[in-house]
């Protein structure tokens, strides 16, 4: 039998439900667990013991008095700390907006879980606005990594991997502006998903770049990935980047295999500039998957580049007024980088945006031959916390821009992305992707993979 | 651009936008500057027609 703190959400809910253990005796648990864990993993910032029992409460005694329970009954889970929960100020990383009032509602996600009988129990270390892929953080300190706590976790949604790989919870929340939900996917082994651009609503949520920005679930199986998924997609009108779209739910055909998928590996940019591992990783899934072609996505590092632009402009406008009125309590590494975004010329900016269209155009017509494209997460296993700088191609080059190269190009133009592990001395990971809206393929995708032991969450050692 | 244009150029655009760069950040910012001109040229490389629209609200 499954330990009950690396228990898939749906193994808890189906106890739950069944009545094999209680909501409540859960709860008590996980709380227990983030006590014994988090001094060493550091992954949240904050917990919400009280808040989470009256729901384990509430949902025994639905249960005891013979109502239906939702398809997450019990399932406790965490947030990144830049969602709204109602009660905390929203601090997104930072220092300074820790100073704001408490959230008087919490953000649509979470309510949306909830209401599926989930249990929020915390919110989770993240790197500073979000702008970062390593999970450090200057004022709460690192997010470790569970596989080595002297190693990165990735970022920016760091505490959400670190939550979720260390066995603190089965499910957390993220937000992906440029890979922050897949790169800590594969640094710590475990199962993301970035959905389309506009399927799930921000409502409720501290922005980074409003035309870059999703928010989707880490788990340790594709299926609770689909479960949360489902739970939470439908339009809102409090993000207006959400697409006024009917909720598409996966969960029923995430069984029903790969037969008929026409699958390609990403080639040229995909294949430079990663280590042996990481190359290993793709090589991996694409024997498994029966790939035979490469697929180039044409101009991905102008693509890169053009993320890279509009990220630092627009992440720099949204910071002006404190870049001006307080700098020096940001974090150093965040603060540098916005200065200089505060300093690109608006036409740089502009023609960013045009490439990005034609960009889009370019790869959109690649699925008219394929249904799904993989690549690497990252280039590497994960770092060293501190280290600065690494060797691609070799090339020595930051750490902190870099850990998201091959993210950046996919998230550009908002394409679905399902983050596989490959298990390791340290795990690296695989991006299944898929065309706008075509979430269920990408996830059947990664489903089948699991099914078959190709990919699997990364138990660490030590737990 | 060279070092000193560079500073030249954070220096100025500091100035317009009320921003204070403390000499210990300079080093920092100016390799940020550097890295996104790199981007930038690769962007600015890149011919588009006149007639190409930008996606400044992506709709996938």
């Amino acid at each position: 039998m499954t330990q009950p703190h690396w228990q898939t959400a749906a193994e808890i809910t189906a106890a739950v439900t069944a009545g094999r253990t209680t909501a409540r005796a859960v709860t008590e648990a996980t709380l227990a667990r983030i006590a014994a864990r988090n001094p060493t993993l550091n992954a949240f910032t904050d917990t919400t013991a009280p808040r989470a029992l009256a729901q384990a409460d509430a949902i025994d005694a639905a249960r005891a008095a013979g109502q239906p329970l939702g398809p997450l009954a019990g399932v406790p889970f965490a947030v990144k700390n830049l969602f709204d929960v109602a009660g905390l100020p929203t601090r997104a990383g930072s220092a300074i907006n820790r100073e704001r009032p408490p959230a008087t509602a919490d953000a649509t996600l979470i309510a949306r879980l909830e209401a599926a009988g989930a249990i929020l129990v915390g919110a989770l270390n993240m790197g500073e606005y979000a702008y970062d892929f390593t999970g450090e953080n200057r004022h709460d300190g690192p997010s470790r990594n569970p596989h080595d706590p002297a190693r990165m976790t990735g970022g920016s949604s760091g505490g959400s991997g670190a939550a979720v790989a260390g066995g603190l919870v089965p499910l957390a929340l993220g937000s992906d502006t440029n890979g922050s939900i897949r790169v800590p996917s594969a640094l710590c082994g475990i199962f993301g998903l970035k959905p389309t651009f506009g399927r799930l609503p921000r409502t409720n949520s501290f922005p980074f770049v409003s035309s870059l920005d999703h928010l989707g679930p880490f788990a340790r199986s594709v299926t609770d990935l689909a479960l949360s998924y489902d739970a939470m997609q439908g339009t809102d009108a409090g993000d207006p980047g959400c697409a006024n779209r009917a909720p598409e739910p996966v969960s029923a055909t995430l069984a029903t295999g790969i037969a008929g998928l026409r699958i390609a590996r990403a080639g040229g940019y995909f294949r430079a500039n990663l280590t042996p591992e990481a190359d290993r990783a793709v090589s991996h899934v694409a024997t498994a998957l029966g790939i035979t072609t490469d697929i180039e996505l044409p101009e991905a590092a102008r693509a890169r580049a053009a993320a890279y632009l509009i990220t630092t402009a627009e992440g720099a406008a949204l910071h002006l007024a404190r870049l001006r009125t307080r700098p020096a309590d940001f974090d150093p590494d965040v603060r540098d980088r916005l200065i200089a975004g505060a300093m690109v010329p608006a036409t740089l900016v502009i023609q960013a945006q045009k490439f990005r269209r034609w960009y889009r155009d370019a790869v959109l017509r690649l699925f008219e031959h394929v249904d799904a494209i993989i690549a690497p997460s990252t280039p590497c296993a994960a770092p060293l916390l501190g280290q600065k700088t690494f060797t691609l191609g070799g090339t020595e080059l930051p750490v902190r821009p870099n850990l998201g190269i091959f993210t950046q190009p996919i998230s550009f133009i908002g394409l679905p992305v399902a983050a596989v592990p490959i298990a390791g001395t340290l795990p690296t990971g695989v991006q299944i992707i898929a065309a706008p809206w075509r979430e269920d393929i990408a996830l059947r995708i990664a489903h089948h993979l699991e099914t078959a032991g190709i990919v699997a969450a990364q138990r660490p050692q030590d737990t | 651009m060279t070092d000193a244009e560079t500073d030249a150029f954070m220096d100025a655009s500091a100035a317009a936008l009320g921003l204070a760069i403390q000499p210990e950040w300079r080093e920092a910012v100016r390799t940020n500057l550097a890295v996104t001109f790199r981007m930038a040229a690769l962007v600015l490389d890149f011919e588009l027609p006149d007639e190409a629209e930008p996606a400044p609200v992506f709709t996938a």
